[in-house]
């Protein structure tokens, strides 16, 4: 048989030969341990659109600066990525509540026009401004602390990626557990559920989307922390990472943060196997195009509040 | 003309021609005798791509501008105008002019498959979707060996004539032919800012629920919008394939060129008549400015004020600079 | 003549039931009154009828044709307006041009349909700030502006919703007056929501009670304001009274 026989351009020879087992589990595993990471950076995506509604589009360079800031602390500090979580962690959080102060907030009861375009112009800003500032060369941590490969069933794995996807894990843990079970986080749930309910009770909802913000930024900049111990650095990273965000939210539900980790593992591991069943190429229209089933046919996601 | 023109504008006309009618007259002579008086290649280029951008922006402005419909995907109509007539005249040697109406009719049906599903969506959904879109067509268009693949399409070289739609001597007939198709696109804009369908387009902008309550058919003004707005973007597209004989998906599917279209209409104006055209006229320049200035090592300098502009207006202006403009008048 | 019917009229969301086996007739030229606490289901009503969402059960006529599962911008040509319980008037254009769109309908020249759009502002006293932005406007006169809006449509129904909330009390006499003219002028035969009971109670030649989804009475205001259902649902039942003839309220229980 083969792609020959059948007079198919050799770029989808994939698509009729079947991947050995060895590589789908290579492959799934991969998938899932990248999904973890994706659901940490869709989580801030959902927790703000539950809270106010509006799509950050400059999500992507969020996590750009998260994985900057990680970058130089090494490259400056010989500070290692993973240690550098608290401080990208800080920093993200402030950018947050910076943009929230300084743009979201007089945009909150603007027409849809201006709320995608005001966090659109962000995004660019920030990308040109990298781009200017450090060049579109690619950054790489050279020398991690975590590095090398590890077999874990007989698969071999990224050290530094399982690290990675289980502190995502971890981070998200954390997220959801101050969601649920802290008061804080009950103010919050609260305000994105009925916003004139809970000012009525006596929430300043402006606090609450201030720390909405900060907490959505946050967990961007750790995931970016982590991402920079074994991806590459460059000033578009962000813009990859943003639109299989979007997919994600859509895919859990917009504003449902456990939705965004089931979410995210699936695309995770949908885009691997994409690549590897039909051709590299298509992993992410496979991802787009789930992204428009979905938004088309059950507009909540799969647990959303829509 | 002019002056109904200028009236409509609010440019101020109360009797006569007033200021506005004056600087439209103005405009209208300095366009036409552009080529004329400026020979060199290098701004004869400039001038075509600013009349280029700005029939997009314009056309983009149609369905976003007027009926709110955030499209963050447009090229896929530059590239569908472009890959159609260029891929008919490669394979079947069809005409290039008939290629252009072929082209705005795969557009336009494009649009419409496009549309029908996704105008349901609300905004950022929707916004998000025509990103996906996008990037699914550019992607399948990389990967269509029948239009050239990545490696593009050539087109070839005939004899220079209108006929034929190609002038290797000069630029002086492109720069008409482009003027003409931003005319054009500026004609049918103002039509309809001034006719029902005009009206009909922003009530469903303001307030899709309400507009349907006093009887408008929502989702078929918004089908018209797009077609429109589809049909024009192709035509620069098949312009765009004569001009430069050369395309390949990644000069005219590319995320970077919606954007741009999209940018030029809001820091211009968005919703205005002339917002596109003045922030057309205003930001390609400034790029290639900055592109000297600051070297072409891809620093792009021209995005961060791209960028900074497009929040900016976002947050404070939402008319763009025509609105500024209309402000300053006022007081 | 009856212009509209519901019968049967039950709708689902999930696995609340908003609306509950509702039947009800109204009769051309009459103004009828459709009250009920809070989430008793009125405005859902009115948005089935209208064509935002069809019921999951039941009939809807109007002039002996049925509505479901037209659009709403089919069921208004068919010639029922609406105002909203929230305002939704179009903020980014100016008060006349929110009514041109409505007038447009009939005659697609702008300037027609300006002179069109004048003659309704009139009515509800609105004409002279017809060329400032509707986003300049106090919520009583976004509620005038509404209703000037429906009424470019040359509706033979109007749905009024809870068209005195929000609006401070000293205008709530001129939005009766109109709603009065309204009938007797226009023609029009007016379904409207209400809160305020003397409102309503003013108004309307008959009143519909709903609760909980369901109808619990249908009669003159005076019959509906004595019905122990009523007073139950808006007082609870401490206060019903057993013999009809006692006025309501007046004994504890």
């Amino acid at each position: 048989m083969g792609s020959a026989g059948r007079g198919l351009h050799p770029r989808f020879a994939s698509m009729f030969t079947v991947p050995t087992v060895d590589v789908l589990v290579q492959g799934i595993i991969s998938g899932l341990l990248m999904g973890c990471i994706y659901a940490l950076i869709a989580a801030g995506l959902s927790l703000i659109f539950g809270l106010m509604e509006i799509v950050n589009f400059a999500h992507g360079e969020f996590l750009m600066i998260g994985m900057y800031t990680a970058f130089w602390m090494y490259a400056l500090f010989a500070v290692d990525p993973l240690l550098s979580v608290p401080i990208c962690a800080a920093v993200l959080f402030v950018v947050g509540v910076l943009v929230h102060k300084g743009i979201i907030r007089r945009i909150l009861s603007a027409p849809m026009l201006a709320q995608i375009f005001a966090t659109f112009g962000l995004g660019i800003f920030l990308r040109a401004m990298a781009q200017f500032l450090w060049t579109p060369d690619f950054r790489q941590v050279s020398n991690p602390l975590v590095q090398g490969p590890v077999r874990l069933f007989g698969i071999s794995v990224g050290l530094p990626q399982l690290v990675a996807s289980l502190a995502s894990l971890v981070a998200f843990g954390l997220l959801y557990w101050f969601i649920t079970h802290t008061e804080t986080g009950a103010a919050l749930e609260a305000t994105a559920q009925d916003r004139q309910a809970a000012a009525l009770m006596g929430i300043n909802t402006e606090r609450m989307f201030t720390l909405g913000w900060g907490i959505s930024s946050a967990c961007v900049g750790v995931a970016g922390a982590f991402l920079a111990s074994f991806f590459y650095v460059f000033p578009y990273v962000g813009s990859l990472f943003a639109l299989l965000a979007y997919v994600i939210v859509a895919l859990g539900g917009f504003g449902s943060i456990p939705g965004s980790l089931v979410a995210g593992i699936l695309i995770g591991v949908i885009e691997v196997l994409a690549g590897l069943l039909i051709a590299p190429a298509f992993k992410y229209v496979a991802v787009f195009a789930i992204y428009l089933v979905v938004v088309l046919i059950r507009p909540q996601g799969l647990f959303g509040k829509f | 003309m002019a002056t109904a023109a200028a009236a409509e504008q609010g440019m101020g006309a109360r009797r006569g021609l007033g200021l506005g009618g004056i600087v439209f007259i103005v405009l209208v002579a300095a366009a036409l005798a552009f080529p004329v008086v400026f020979r060199l290649p290098y701004h004869r280029d400039l001038a075509i791509r600013i009349l280029l951008y700005a029939t997009m922006a314009q056309a983009w402005n149609i369905l976003a501008g007027y009926c709110g419909q955030v499209s963050l995907g447009h090229a896929v109509f530059f590239g569908t105008g472009a890959y159609t007539a260029s891929a008919l005249q490669m394979h079947w040697g069809v005409n290039p002019w008939i290629g252009l109406i072929a082209g705005v009719a795969v557009a336009v049906a494009l649009s419409q498959g496009i549309g029908r599903p996704c105008f349901r969506l609300r905004g950022h959904y929707f916004a998000i979707a025509t990103i996906a879109i996008g990037e699914i067509i550019h992607t399948l268009a990389i990967n269509w060996d029948f239009i050239g693949g990545a490696r593009g399409l050539t087109l070839p070289i005939k004899q220079d004539s209108l006929l034929a739609f190609q002038f290797s001597g000069s630029k002086f007939i492109y720069y008409y032919i482009v003027l003409a198709l931003m005319a054009g696109c500026f004609l049918v804009t103002w039509h309809i800012e001034r006719s029902r369908i005009g009206y009909y387009l922003r009530a469903i902008r303001e307030d899709a629920d309400a507009a349907q309550s006093v009887g408008i058919p929502v989702a078929k003004y918004k089908l018209i919008a797009i077609a429109i707005s589809a049909a024009f973007v192709a035509m620069g597209g098949t312009f765009y394939a004569q001009y430069t004989l050369y395309l390949d998906p990644d000069s005219v599917f590319p995320l970077s060129l919606s954007i741009l279209v999209c940018l030029l209409a809001v820091v211009g104006g968005v919703g205005t008549l002339w917002g596109p055209l003045v922030g057309t006229a205003l930001m390609i320049p400034l790029s290639e400015w900055t592109r000297i200035q600051f070297g072409g090592t891809g620093s792009g300098v021209d995005l961060i004020i791209y960028g900074g502009l497009l929040t900016t207006v976002a947050v404070f202006q939402p008319t763009g600079f025509v609105g500024l403009v209309r402000r300053w008048r006022r007081r | 003549m009856v212009l509209l019917t519901l019968n049967g009229v039950t709708k689902r969301f999930g696995g609340l039931l908003a609306n509950n086996n509702v039947s009800f007739e109204v009769d051309e030229g009459e103004i009828l009154g459709l009250i009920g606490p809070n989430g008793a289901g009125k405005s859902t009503l009115f948005e089935q009828i209208n064509g935002f969402y069809p019921p999951t059960a039941g009939r809807i006529e109007f002039r002996g044709q049925s509505l479901v599962g037209l659009r709403p911008d089919q069921v208004n040509r068919l010639g029922i307006g609406r105002t909203f319980q929230k305002v939704k008037p179009f903020l980014g254009m100016t008060v006349i041009e929110n009514v041109m769109v409505a007038a447009m309908q009939y005659d697609p020249d702008p300037a027609k349909a300006r002179r069109d759009a004048l003659t309704f502002l009139e009515i509800v006293e609105l004409a002279d700030q017809r060329d400032t932005s509707a986003r300049s406007l106090s919520i009583g006169g976004r509620k005038r502006l509404e209703m000037a809006r429906a009424m470019a449509t040359k509706p033979r129904l109007l749905l009024l919703d809870e068209v005195t909330g929000g609006v401070d009390q000293r205008t709530i006499p001129t939005l009766l007056q109109l709603i009065s003219r309204l009938r007797k002028e226009q023609g029009l035969t007016l379904v409207v929501i209400e809160h305020n009971m003397r409102v309503i109670m003013s108004i309307s030649d008959r009143i519909v009670a709903l609760h909980l989804g369901e109808v619990i009475a249908n009669g003159t205001p005076a019959e509906v304001v004595r019905s122990p259902k009523v007073i139950e649902a808006y007082l609870g039942d401490s206060f019903v009274v057993p013999e009809t003839n006692r006025a309501p309220g007046s004994g504890r229980a």
